[in-house]
């Protein structure tokens, strides 16, 4: 590869004693090789992955709202319990027994998504959306959290809260094996 | 019948142009390069299917690993104006050379009682400082609660805007951690703020 121009020059005879002319050119396999190697290193040891952040809004506890009641119908209330399980029911506690689920696409998002579309159904036109009340329990970790807010954006639930538990779900969370 | 001659090329290719796209390229890496900053916390954050990038100014990040808090501000110099007036809150005085480590360090987790002694280890060793985590609970006076108070009200005064507040918390942490820094934010009457995540990929096994 390295080429050193060799021409010219000659044999000296007689003649005139020329100078080497010297090639421009350089040999740049050196330098690339260099080059592609640094390129490597930072492609390598930069992060394109930057955190993402997910919003959340808390209720304001300090000023006192007239809240609007909520029918208990459209409410559905879901328990974040230890195993990565979760209990959820429709309406008031105590009334319909909870039924146990597990996170992502085949549990609670298909559970989320078919009340939503129950809710829908069975309300008049502007109150049929679905409100959802998250209670995570002592035993949940803040990866079901984080997983649970957001299958709400998945599932564009825009009403929900994440409320204390309430002792007797956590009782039914000891019955059942998750707390 | 004549031979048909080949000719013979020259195996030496111009390599200018590859040159200059290699370095093209590598000074792009370089600038967008940014250092990692090292968190004492090893917080693995949680999935999550949201898109939405996470601020590199005007941000304060509480942290928790292993049941262990940290705090960082983005803003040099609202660090150093936080940790004056936590100086006078909780009666400790720090030099000027430890107000200045102090802006220069990124997340840190020590409670104001060995808070001194933190800023006053060499560089090379704070690595095997053990950084036992800012003490919180339930209280309006604790420490957590006082860190962000003041780093607000340093950045109100400095720049005249509001901080960002984000929570970055490991996966396996337990919810009662959790609820303890949303109290300490409630308190203050933060009620928006953003959970640090990574996008969702392909569940580890």
């Amino acid at each position: 590869m390295a080429e050193l121009d060799t021409s010219g020059g000659g044999k000296h005879k007689g003649g005139k004693i020329r100078s080497k002319k010297a090639s421009t050119r350089v040999d740049l396999t050196a330098m690339v090789d260099l080059a592609f190697l640094l390129i490597t290193f930072f492609m390598y040891t930069t992060t394109l992955n930057k955190p993402k952040a997910m919003d959340l809004v808390m209720p304001d506890n300090s000023v006192k709202t007239n809240s609007l009641p909520v029918a208990a119908s459209r409410s559905m209330t879901i328990v974040l319990g230890s195993k990565n399980k979760i209990e959820w029911y429709m309406g008031e506690p105590g009334k319909t027994p909870p039924t146990v689920d597990g996170y992502g696409k085949e549990g609670i998002r298909k559970a989320l998504i078919e009340n939503a579309a129950k809710v829908a159904a069975t309300h008049a036109a502007p109150d049929n959306t679905m409100e959802v009340l998250i209670h995570p329990s002592d035993k949940s970790n803040y990866q079901n959290l984080v997983a649970i807010l957001d299958e709400m954006s998945i599932t564009n639930i825009h009403i929900y809260a994440i409320v204390k538990i309430l002792p007797m779900e956590v009782d039914d969370l000891k019955k059942n094996g998750y707390y | 019948m004549p031979r048909v001659k080949v000719a013979r090329k020259s195996t030496a290719i111009d390599m200018t142009a590859m040159c200059d796209v290699a370095f093209l390229l590598l000074t792009f890496f370089i600038l967008t390069a940014k250092p990692k900053i090292d968190d004492p916390s090893h917080a693995e954050v949680p999935p999550s299917s949201n898109m939405a990038p996470v601020a590199d100014q005007n941000m304060m990040t509480v942290s928790i690993g292993q049941d262990k808090l940290f705090y960082s501000v983005t803003e040099q110099d609202v660090r150093s104006e936080a940790l004056k007036a936590m100086g006078t809150k909780y009666g400790v005085t720090f030099t000027p050379e430890e107000t200045q480590r102090f802006s220069l360090t990124q997340v840190f987790g020590v409670p104001m009682k060995s808070l001194k002694s933190f800023l006053d280890t060499p560089p090379d060793q704070l690595k095997n400082f053990k950084q036992e985590g800012i003490q919180a609970d339930t209280t309006n006076n604790n420490e957590l609660f006082n860190w962000i108070y003041t780093s607000r009200q340093a950045e109100k005064a400095l720049h005249d805007k509001d901080l960002q507040m984000s929570i970055k918390g490991d996966s396996k942490e337990q919810y009662p951690q959790i609820n303890l820094i949303i109290s300490c934010l409630e308190k203050q009457k933060l009620f928006k703020f953003n959970l640090i995540t990574s996008l969702k990929t392909a569940p580890k096994k």
